[in-house]
């Protein structure tokens, strides 16, 4: 009970702090629309619509988490407001499950807004939506855990956005979010295979447009992988660097 | 009945030792002053006894309860106030007390209901509904300390409370810890401002390079000092002749320059002041002031530590780095 009270009021205190600071605004959220209409409204009937829109839903998650993560532990930690987390009576674990929930549903709500925007250019009927959504909400758990590694690894909101864009910017021409993995050149196909968004990004054609080209399993398989694996990394980095 | 019992605590960075052993003991129901300058160790000590860092080597044992394995068990009775005033810039500070207050499970009703109980305590229901971030420093100061009281915690770990705050606000703290200690709350501060310590402390512990130096109550201390009488003269100027010739007329004294134009003569005897006056008069030396020092726990912390006080308040402000003399 107390537990989950504690759970509770970390993470309520960081949607109702941090959901509308600005560095959320512009990465996390004008960000990702600018990117989607430029899309939609620039490309007119040119693309296919319902193709893109699983890369440019990933991509709305991956930044919107990414840019989260940064301001609601960097931001903390710099101001020292952490410190009176750490010094709670409750498990690391749980603190730091507190502080990403806020940010997984800050990713889940970011990577729908695509998803509007196109339900007026489009017809979304044949979309599996509990499979988009369970994509969506993995992309956003292991997004969220790659920035919260990040986050653990900066002292400043700027480099951890700076950082972040180290991969972020990769990500979109390597996971086959535009450019199917086919296409690529042979030497980088292993580093798509390497970065987890070309499974969150797989699962989600698959529930989109039906094109996906891994087997569930083995996207599933990474994606929970990724995250346990990203998670564990993380609270040990803060127990290593933060517990001096 | 001891709470706090510190055995062989050591704190090593790389090859830096931060803390060298460190035994020391706090009873329950005291204000425990650790005093020491920059660096010597106080807030890494801090930080060890609250959670925030791992001890190297040695034992803590709170309240009966393992301070290093069992430090979640150790935070739910102990509060912390931290040197700079961290709580949620964003929040109102009645939302920052109800926040804290979760931390520990407390229901919703108890905590609203404590939280406005602390800031009427502290003279800031006016200020509750305002953002953490309109306050002034004092009021920041006094939210922060009701965070760390907001689970009515055994002990209360403070870490500089008054630094860089106005003489009122710094006041009313002192009053506000004071009362609250008198309710049974244990205290363990750390400060720079040796007054507040003689005023608040019970027992001194003097940290000083990582070591404790000394552990003593304020009352023994102060006796210890005040066995010798002081005399301080102000004069036209002080000079190296004009110690070898008072050391000469008056043997066993001894001759403290203060400043250019002050000289402090001490004994364990009583100091006539005749037999001094004559001697400037003889010398041609005017005097301007004479005045009887009684040594304060100021004058012990410089005997102890060996920092000098003027550097001492240097460094309170801010204004430059102490220098170990």
């Amino acid at each position: 009970m107390e537990k989950t009270l504690a759970f509770w009021s970390i993470l309520r205190k960081d949607i109702k702090t941090y959901y509308l600071k600005p560095p959320n605004i512009s990465w996390g959220i004008i960000f990702p629309v600018s990117w989607t209409l430029m899309f939609f409204i620039r490309s007119g009937g040119a693309v296919d619509i319902k193709g893109i829109l699983p890369g440019v839903m990933a991509l709305s998650v991956l930044f919107g988490t990414t840019s989260m993560l940064a301001v609601t532990i960097t931001f903390e930690r710099k101001k020292r407001s952490f410190e009176r987390l750490l010094l709670a009576p409750i498990s690391l674990n749980l603190l730091m499950l507190a502080k990403t929930t806020g940010t997984i549903i800050f990713g889940v709500i970011n990577g729908f807004i695509p998803v509007l925007f196109a339900s007026f250019l489009i017809d979304l009927s044949g979309i599996n939506w509990f499979f988009a959504f369970i994509s969506v909400l993995l992309i956003a758990v292991t997004s969220t855990f790659l920035g919260l590694f990040v986050a653990v690894s900066v002292s400043e909101v700027f480099e951890a956005q700076t950082f972040s864009n180290f991969f972020r910017f990769p990500m979109i021409f390597l996971c086959g979010l535009f450019i199917p993995l086919d296409n690529l050149p042979v030497f980088l196909r292993p580093l798509s295979y390497l970065l987890p968004l070309t499974y969150g990004a797989d699962l989600l054609k698959l529930a989109v447009s039906h094109r996906g080209s891994i087997p569930v399993w083995l996207n599933l398989l990474v994606l929970v992988t990724y995250g346990t694996g990203l998670f564990l990394i993380s609270t040990y980095n803060i127990q290593k660097k933060w517990i001096y | 009945m001891k709470i706090i019992e510190i055995t062989k605590l050591s704190k090593n960075y790389g090859d830096f030792q931060a803390v060298k052993e460190i035994s020391f003991f706090v009873e329950k129901g005291e204000i425990f002053g650790f005093l020491g300058p920059n660096g010597a160790g106080k807030t890494t000590t801090i930080n060890m006894l609250t959670g925030l860092a791992r001890p190297t080597s040695g034992e803590i044992i709170i309240s009966g309860q393992d301070g290093v394995k069992d430090i979640k068990k150790v935070q739910r009775i102990i509060g912390i106030v931290p040197d700079e005033s961290n709580l949620y810039d964003e929040l109102s500070g009645f939302d920052n007390l109800v926040f804290c207050a979760s931390l520990y499970g407390m229901g919703r009703s108890e905590r609203e209901k404590r939280a406005w109980e602390l800031l009427t305590r502290f003279g800031l229901d006016d200020a509750g509904k305002r953002p953490f971030k309109a306050y002034s420093k004092g009021m920041k100061r006094k939210l922060t300390i009701a965070a760390g009281i907001i689970h009515e915690p055994e002990i209360l770990f403070l870490d500089e409370p008054t630094t860089g705050i106005d003489v009122k606000s710094a006041r009313q703290i002192r009053e506000l810890l004071k009362a609250l200690n008198e309710q049974g709350t244990t205290i363990f501060l750390t400060t720079h401002y040796i007054e507040e310590a003689e005023w608040l402390c019970r027992r001194i512990g003097f940290i000083v390079d990582g070591n404790v130096i000394k552990v003593s109550h304020v009352d023994d201390l102060l006796r210890e000092a005040q066995k010798e009488n002081i005399i301080e003269f102000t004069i036209e100027k002080t000079s190296a002749v004009l110690k070898s010739s008072l050391l000469e007329r008056f043997p066993g004294i001894t001759i403290k320059k203060v400043s250019d134009h002050s000289v402090r003569i001490g004994s364990t005897e009583k100091i006539e002041l005749m037999p001094f006056m004559k001697f400037f008069a003889a010398n041609s030396i005017k005097i301007s002031e004479a005045r009887i020092i009684r040594p304060s726990l100021e004058e012990v912390f410089v005997k102890i530590t060996g920092i000098e006080i003027e550097k001492l308040k240097a460094e309170n402000e801010g204004k430059k780095k102490w220098k170990k003399l």
